[in-house]
C-alpha cells in the first residue's frame, strides 16, 4: 500500500478546490497546437473576402487620414512628428490592443464547442490569439515603415537610429502581456453573466481616446495628463513613438507602470482563468 | 502483474438545473458569503437523486454520486446504463472537459477521448489540417502525426475527402476520421462514448476490432454504448450506472445480464408503472426472463424461462383465467405466441398475487432483440394488456448442436428437423 501512495500519476483532478496552479510545462508541451490555431485564424481571416489581407492595411490607413482631417479641424498639433506617421504608429500599437482583447475576451463562450469535446490547456486558445494578432500587427509595422521611409526619402524627414528602438520587442511583449491578461479576466468574468461582454465592445473603443492615439500626451495637462497616464497602454505608444522620432523623453517610469500592470492583469487572469476553466461546461 | 492506470476516488458531480439568470446570482453570492467564512458549500446537501422522469425540488441534481472505481492497464472497461445515468458526465469528467463537485480522479498516461461525433474538428479545415491540429490537441508533435498520416488516412477510409474542408463531411465521414485519428495517436487510454453509433456496420466492425487490439496492446479502453452486443464482444469489465451511482461492477457478461433483467434493455421489469389497456381487475406485476442454465446470456437453443408476476385485489374460485405472452422480433414481426388455452390447460389462481411461469426447453429465436407483449383474461375478458413490456436480447447459440449459426443478418427462427432420401 505504502507503494501506491509514491506512485507518479500523470494527472491528478480534485474538485472543490481552487489553488492557484499553474502548468507552464504543459503549455510548452502543447506548443505546436497554439501555433496550428494561430495558423488557422490567419489562414480563415482570408476567406472568402476578394481583397483578403489587403483589409489589414486599409483600416488603418482609412482612420489614419480620418485622424488627420479631424486634428486639423480640432486643432490638435503632432508636430514635429509629421500626422500620417504620429497617428499610423499609434494606430499600429491600439490596433493590436483591440484586435487582441476582443478576440480573446470571449474565449470562453466562442470556444464552447471545441473545449466541451476535447481537452487541451484552455490558456491555449487566448495565447493563440494573442499571437496570430501579432502577425496582423507585423503587416500595419510594415505599413508604418513603409510610410517612415518614404517621409525619410521624398519628404526630407530627419530620422536617426536610437539605441532605443532595440526595446520595441519588450514594449510588444509587454502589450500583448496587458491584452492577455485583460482579455482572459474579461472571458472568466463573462463565462456565467454575460452582462460585462456588452460593456466590452465599445469600452475599448472609448477607452482609445484616453490614450494618445489621437492627441499627443503633451496636449493632455493638468490632472488629464494623469487620467491618460492611469491607461497602461499610453507607456507603450509613448515610447514607442520617442523611438522613432525621439521627441520628448524616453519614459523609463511609464514602462515600469506598464510592466508593473501587465504582471498583475496576468496573475489576477491567471488565476480566474483557471478557476473557470475546470468548470465552464456546466455554466456557459 | 498489471497496473492501475484510473484511480477514481469519492467522485460527484451536481449540476444546476433551470437556466442562468438572476436567480442564481443570489445562490453564487450566498455559497461566496459561506466560503468566506470557511463554511462549507450550502447548496452540495442539497441535491436530489439523478431520476430523469420525476419533478424535483431543489433545482439541483447529483448526475454523480461517490463514484469509486479503478481501471487496470489494458482493459477494456464498458459503462452502461439507461439515459441520463450519468455515464457521459462521467466521461466528460475523466477527459477533463468538466471538473467533478467533490472527489478526485488520478490517471497515468495520456487520455485520447471521443465525445459524441466530430471531435474538436474544425470546420473550415480540410480533413487532413484537422488530423493534425487533433493530434495538438492530444499533445502530439508535429513529427508524431506525420508519421502516423497515412496509417489514418487509411484506416477512416475517406481517402477523397481528406483535402476537403471538413464543413462538407457527411456525419459518418466525421466519425470515422475522429476514431482514426484517436485511435492511432499514441494515447495510452482511449475514452470513447457513443461515438459509434453513427457509423456503418463495417466500421463499427472495424472499430470494435481495433479497439480490442488496442486493450491487447496494453493500452486501456473505455467504452460507452447501448449497444449491449458490442460491449459484451469488447469489454471484459462493465460498470453499470444507475442514477448517478454505480449500481455493480464486475464481468461484463454478469452485469449485462444484471442490466438486461432489470432494465429490460429500455424498460424496468416491473410492470407497475407501464401504459397499458384493459380492464385491470387483476395486473402483471413483473416480468423475469433467464436460461435456465446458469448463464449470463440467453442463446439460441437454451432452456429458457419467463416468469409473468400478477397481483389483483379480488378473485373468486371458480374464476378461469388465461395468461398469453407474444413474442415480436425488432422489425415488429410476430414470430411466437405462448398461452395456456393452446396446452388446453386452464388456470385458476389461489393467492392474490403470485406467478406464472413459461418454459421454452429449446428456444428457437436466433441472435437479435426480442419484445415481449403480455395478455391476460379472466373468464374470456381482457383484464390487462401490455405491448412491449419487456425486451430481451439473444445471443447466437448452439441450436443444433455442432456449432453452426444461420448466418450474421438472417432474421428467421430455428426450428428442429430431419432430411430424409
Amino acid at each position: 500500500m505504502q507503494e501506491k501512495d509514491t506512485e507518479h500519476w500523470d494527472i491528478v483532478v480534485e474538485g472543490g478546490k481552487s489553488k492557484f496552479s499553474f502548468d507552464f510545462k504543459e503549455i510548452w508541451q502543447y506548443r505546436d497546437l497554439i501555433t496550428l490555431f494561430a495558423k488557422r485564424d490567419i489562414a480563415t481571416v482570408y476567406n472568402q473576402t476578394i481583397l483578403g489581407p489587403v483589409w489589414f492595411f486599409i483600416q488603418p490607413l482609412l482612420t489614419s487620414i480620418l485622424f488627420i482631417f479631424f486634428s486639423s479641424v480640432a486643432k490638435i498639433k503632432t508636430d514635429p512628428i509629421p500626422g500620417m506617421l504620429f497617428y499610423l504608429s499609434g494606430l499600429c500599437i491600439w490596433g493590436y490592443f483591440t484586435s487582441c482583447i476582443n478576440n480573446t475576451s470571449n474565449t470562453f463562450i466562442a470556444n464552447a464547442q471545441i473545449f466541451g469535446k476535447v481537452y487541451f490547456p484552455r490558456i491555449v486558445m487566448p495565447v493563440s490569439k494573442i499571437l496570430s494578432g501579432l502577425f496582423i500587427f507585423t503587416a500595419q509595422f510594415a505599413l508604418f515603415l513603409l510610410f517612415l521611409l518614404f517621409w525619410i526619402f521624398f519628404k526630407g524627414f530627419q530620422f536617426h537610429f536610437s539605441p532605443y528602438l532595440l526595446l520595441i520587442p519588450y514594449l510588444l511583449f509587454v502589450l500583448a502581456g496587458i491584452s492577455l491578461g485583460l482579455g482572459i479576466i474579461i472571458s472568466s468574468l463573462t463565462t456565467k453573466y454575460r452582462d460585462l461582454s456588452f460593456l466590452v465592445a465599445f469600452g475599448v473603443q472609448l477607452l482609445q481616446f484616453l490614450a494618445p492615439v489621437m492627441y499627443p500626451l503633451s496636449m493632455a495637462t493638468g490632472k488629464k495628463h494623469y487620467v491618460v497616464l492611469a491607461n497602461p497602454i499610453t507607456g507603450i505608444i509613448e515610447n514607442f513613438r520617442f523611438a522613432f522620432f525621439q521627441v520628448g523623453s524616453f519614459h523609463w517610469k511609464y514602462l515600469a507602470y506598464s510592466t508593473g500592470f501587465m504582471f498583475v492583469c496576468l496573475f489576477v487572469g491567471l488565476l480566474m482563468f483557471n478557476r473557470i476553466a475546470k468548470n465552464f461546461m456546466d455554466t456557459v | 502483474m498489471s497496473k492501475e492506470v484510473i484511480k477514481i476516488e469519492n467522485l460527484s458531480k451536481q449540476y444546476r438545473l433551470g437556466v442562468i439568470g438572476t436567480g442564481t446570482l443570489s445562490h453564487d453570492l450566498n455559497r461566496w458569503w459561506h466560503k468566506t467564512r470557511g463554511k462549507p458549500d450550502p447548496y452540495l446537501r442539497l441535491g436530489e437523486e439523478n431520476k430523469r422522469d420525476t419533478p424535483g425540488t431543489t433545482g439541483y441534481v447529483w448526475a454523480l454520486r461517490n463514484i469509486n472505481f479503478s481501471v487496470n492497464q489494458g482493459d477494456t472497461l464498458g459503462i452502461i446504463g439507461k439515459n441520463g445515468a450519468g455515464k457521459s458526465t462521467l466521461l466528460k469528467i475523466l477527459s477533463r472537459v468538466t471538473g467533478p463537485t467533490t472527489g478526485s480522479f488520478k490517471v497515468k498516461g495520456r487520455i485520447a477521448s471521443l465525445l459524441e461525433v466530430g471531435t474538436g474538428f474544425h470546420q473550415e479545415l480540410t480533413g487532413r489540417e484537422n488530423i493534425f491540429v487533433n493530434g495538438a490537441i492530444l499533445g502530439m508533435t508535429k513529427t508524431e502525426i506525420k508519421k502516423k498520416l497515412d496509417e489514418i488516412i487509411e484506416f477512416s477510409g475517406i481517402e477523397r475527402y481528406i483535402d476537403t474542408p471538413a464543413k462538407r463531411y457527411s456525419s459518418g465521414m466525421y466519425v470515422r476520421l475522429a476514431f482514426a485519428v484517436a485511435a492511432h495517436l499514441e494515447a495510452e487510454i482511449l475514452i470513447a462514448d457513443e461515438v459509434l453509433a453513427v457509423g456503418d456496420a463495417e466500421f463499427q466492425k472495424k472499430c470494435l476490432g481495433k479497439m480490442k487490439d488496442m486493450g491487447q496492446a496494453g493500452r486501456t479502453v473505455i467504452f460507452v454504448s447501448h449497444n449491449m452486443a458490442a460491449v459484451k464482444q469488447l469489454c471484459s469489465q462493465c460498470v453499470w450506472i444507475n442514477r448517478g451511482e454505480i449500481d455493480s461492477i464486475g464481468a461484463t457478461d454478469d452485469i449485462i445480464l444484471n442490466y438486461t433483467k432489470m432494465s429490460g434493455g429500455n424498460k424496468e421489469n416491473s410492470l407497475v408503472d407501464i401504459k397499458r389497456k384493459g380492464i385491470g381487475e387483476i395486473k402483471f406485476s413483473k416480468i423475469d426472463v433467464y436460461p435456465v442454465n446458469e448463464g449470463a446470456v440467453i442463446k439460441s437453443g437454451d432452456g429458457i424461462k419467463f416468469e409473468v408476476y400478477y397481483d389483483t385485489l379480488r378473485m373468486k374460485e371458480e374464476d378461469n383465467y388465461d395468461f398469453v405472452i407474444g413474442i415480436w422480433n425488432s422489425a415488429g414481426t410476430p414470430l411466437l405466441m405462448m398461452t395456456n388455452m393452446y396446452l388446453n390447460q386452464t388456470i385458476k389462481l389461489t393467492k392474490l398475487s403470485g406467478k406464472i411461469i413459461f418454459s421454452i426447453d429449446k428456444l428457437p429465436l436466433n441472435k437479435g432483440t426480442y419484445t415481449i407483449n403480455l395478455r391476460l383474461l379472466k373468464n374470456g375478458l381482457e383484464m390487462d394488456f401490455i405491448e412491449e413490456a419487456y425486451c430481451f436480447e439473444v445471443e447466437n447459440g448452439n441450436y443444433f448442436n455442432h456449432n453452426v449459426f444461420y448466418p450474421e443478418h438472417y432474421q428467421g427462427i430455428y426450428t428442429n428437423f430431419t432430411i430424409s432420401q
